[in-house]
């Protein structure tokens, strides 16, 4: 494998950040181009992002991720009740102590491999959004939430200016964290983190996480501790998944448990899944994928797709109707998941690997013999 | 002692419930080396087994009712009582205890279908694969579920005669304040008794010898000529029967709705990784211990000591364990200690 040119990842850079940037001039078509919507992308995307380096590089599956992310929500709000308004502390705080609780979870999980550091993670997962409910709760707000209140102290806030007259929203210097505003602000950290990640897969620290990921034992004979790098590739993905709890009470201030759940870390690996593993760019082809959909079949109802299938006979409308309503509205969940299994049964590899076989089928010469063997070669050995 | 006891019997059905599903989890991994992530979505659907018995049970039409007589007035009836008068009305009422008779085609014929359409193409893949594509398989079974019962909890009452406590206590002179709901005390036999007839049969039939023989080494049973491929399958039907008739059973305790089987999965995937992957009898052992912990946990004496430990002692010596000792309580040496 070779490291692709400083000079050629910059210019990836480019279009990745003019694309995400008109994201809201080119979704408008779409129907996509509402902040709402645009802000979840983003945030998501960072989710996803981060979640890769782990997943995508090391090849351990984490079902933790959402307890890094409800920390980094949690956190968030407390900066806003406690000290400021700004978002940049509460972003701050929000990255590091999720990072440090990565790097305690991650100390210990990282211990094992396979399925017992999927079950491991799974477990603390579970203690964390099981405690969000009991002990915790002076801290969360059990099933409430946390929320935002007039009387906060905002110790910060308060010496500068007076407290104004109604409840006030989280902002970068003045500028308010909702609609455009909002998005801009996560775009650009979007930006940011993609590029990190850019440069850790692009790194002799990422070719040392695929080592790992491809063979492990091999690793270690060559006198490689492989654990300083999981875990360094851990509280980096845990950060991340910090980021992206702290942009979410950004743009809603408000923190409740139900994102702890473990399903909520189901949700990461699904759209990582989905768009290709361990590739820059598939987890935020996920995120775009899965977070559309939702928002598109999520509001079609039978009168929707009536209307969608006029132009059929009456009769096989009518049917077409009773076929697919199901996997719509509320059924939504049922056409992702079908879909998920789709996806892992025919393309492991996700959208990016679907893009791939695509590619070769135009492509005019043969595949060169020695790349063929060496292909081939793999497939055989991840077999064994 | 008497709380002691009291703590020990609330632990013992729970524990029963994990045990049962841990044993049809840990069925499949050691037979097939599959790890079943669907595996809760067995449990809940052997749960609305019930549900859809007692629905097809109360079919009803609507009948006049004669004791009004100021005016026509219509009462919903189902068609069995009025086939069948009181007869009707008690299968009505032992509607739980007689789907099991419905579950167990229905369990064994999903458990067949799952593993002859899906996961049998997963067994040379990687367990993050398997792991994948149960955990998606068990998503479309929850939602299939959902659109057709709707997402509120369904209450599946047990027979009436059930419905009282056991003076436990006073049957074994210990103080009559040890009373314990009378259809716990039978789930915790009916527990037993599947587990126990489970384990008759892989000990004492030809077909469990095969089974077992297959779990120690599979490539020597097939070299000998024995389509163990097959034993398997059933295996897998055998566990999803297990698991379903857990979910059956469980039904009156627990109301069924829709998310019941991943609550119940990462409890379940505990209790197998602290028995010991693959171990049948360290399932079961484990199943019981954690469950007894748990209700131990939640002594107002000990949460006053540790608050919240009840909602995570589980977890926490579970984690104990992978750290400590990777194979479990009774997990056979060398079979997953990394």
């Amino acid at each position: 494998m070779t490291i692709p040119s400083f000079k050629k990842d910059m210019f990836v850079m480019l279009i990745f950040s003019a694309v995400i940037l008109t994201m809201p001039m080119w979704l408008k078509p779409l129907g996509a181009g509402y902040p709402d919507l645009l802000q979840k992308f983003a945030i998501f995307g960072i989710f996803a992002v981060g979640y890769n380096i782990l997943f995508g590089l090391t090849g351990y599956l984490s079902f933790g991720h959402a307890a890094f992310l409800g920390v980094g929500s949690y956190t968030a709000v407390w900066s806003f009740k406690l000290l400021t308004m700004n978002v940049l502390p509460a972003i701050l705080f929000s990255v590091v102590l999720s990072g440090i609780v990565a790097a305690i979870i991650g100390f210990i999980s990282l211990r094992r491999s396979g399925i017992y550091f999927s079950i491991l993670t799974l477990a603390f997962a579970q203690m964390f959004y099981n405690m969000a409910y009991s002990v915790l709760t002076p801290v969360t707000n059990g099933e409430t939430g946390l929320q935002l209140a007039r009387t906060d102290p905002r110790i910060i806030d308060n010496m500068l200016s007076e407290a104004g007259a109604g409840l006030p929203s989280p902002g970068l210097f003045g500028i308010q964290m909702s609609g455009y505003s909002g998005f801009y602000f996560c775009a650009v950290l979007l930006i940011i983190a993609f590029f990190i990640s850019q440069r850790i897969f692009h790194s002799p620290f990422g070719m040392k996480l695929q080592a790992i990921k491809s063979n492990q034992t091999r690793m270690k004979y060559t006198g490689y501790n492989t654990r300083p790098y999981l875990l360094t590739a851990f509280v980096i993905s845990g950060m991340y998944a910090g980021l992206a709890g702290a942009l979410m009470a950004t743009t809603d201030p408000l923190a409740g448990a139900e994102r702890m759940q473990w399903t909520a870390s189901g949700e990461v690996v699904l759209m990582t899944i989905l768009g290709g593993v361990g590739t820059l760019i598939g987890p935020l082809l996920g995120v775009g994928i899965i977070k559309y959909f939702e928002n598109i079949f999520s509001a079609l109802n039978e009168q929707a797709l009536l209307a969608a299938y006029s132009f059929m006979p009456d009769w096989l409308a009518k049917m077409m109707v009773t076929i697919t309503s199901p996997f719509v509205g509320e059924g939504w969940h049922l056409t992702l998941g079908a879909l998920f299994v789709i996806i892992v049964v025919f393309l492991p590899g996700g959208i990016m690997e679907g893009l791939g076989k695509i590619k070769n089928l135009f492509r005019k010469r043969p595949p060169d013999p020695v790349e063929k063997t060496l292909v081939e070669g793999q497939i055989q050995e991840e077999k064994a | 002692m008497d709380a002691i006891l009291l703590q020990i019997l609330n632990g013992l059905d729970k524990g029963g419930a994990y045990a049962l599903i841990a044993l049809g989890l840990t069925l499949v991994f050691g037979t097939l080396g599959v790890v079943n992530f669907a595996h809760g979505a067995l449990f809940m659907l052997g749960a609305f087994c019930s549900v859809t018995f007692q629905k097809l049970l109360t079919i009803s039409k609507q009948v006049k009712d004669t004791s009004i007589t100021f005016f026509d007035a219509y009462k919903e009836m189902p068609y069995l009582e009025i086939w069948f008068g009181d007869y009707g009305k008690t299968i009505i009422d032992w509607s739980v205890p007689l789907s099991i008779l419905f579950a167990i085609p229905v369990m064994l014929l999903i458990g067949l279908a799952m593993e002859r359409g899906l996961i049998r193409h997963f067994y040379k893949r990687t367990h993050a694969e398997q792991i994948l594509v149960t955990f998606g398989l068990a998503i479309v079974l929850q939602e299939i579920i959902k659109l057709s019962f709707g997402a509120n909890p369904i209450p599946t009452p047990a027979p009436e005669i059930f419905s009282g406590t056991a003076p436990i206590g006073a049957l074994f002179g210990l103080g009559e304040s040890v009373v314990y709901p009378w259809w716990r005390l039978i789930y915790l036999g009916f527990a037993f008794s599947v587990i126990g007839s489970v384990f008759a049969f892989l000990n004492l039939t030809t077909f469990g010898m095969v089974v077992r023989a297959g779990m120690m080494d599979r490539e020597t049973v097939g070299l000998l000529g024995i389509n163990v491929e097959r034993r398997f399958t059933i295996v897998f039907g055998l566990a999803a029967v297990v698991t379903g008739l857990a979910g059956v059973m469980y039904s009156p305790i627990l109301p069924p709705d829709y998310h019941m089987g991943m609550d119940f999965l990462v409890l379940s995937f505990v209790v197998v990784v602290v028995g010991g992957m693959g171990s049948l009898g360290g399932a079961v052992a484990a199943g019981f211990l954690l469950g007894i912990l748990q209700s131990f946990a939640s002594m107002n004496e000990i949460k006053s000591i540790i608050p919240g430990i009840d909602q995570i002692i589980i977890y926490l010596v579970a984690v104990f364990i992978i750290l400590v000792r990777p194979r479990g309580l009774f997990g056979r040496e060398g079979v997953m200690e990394d």
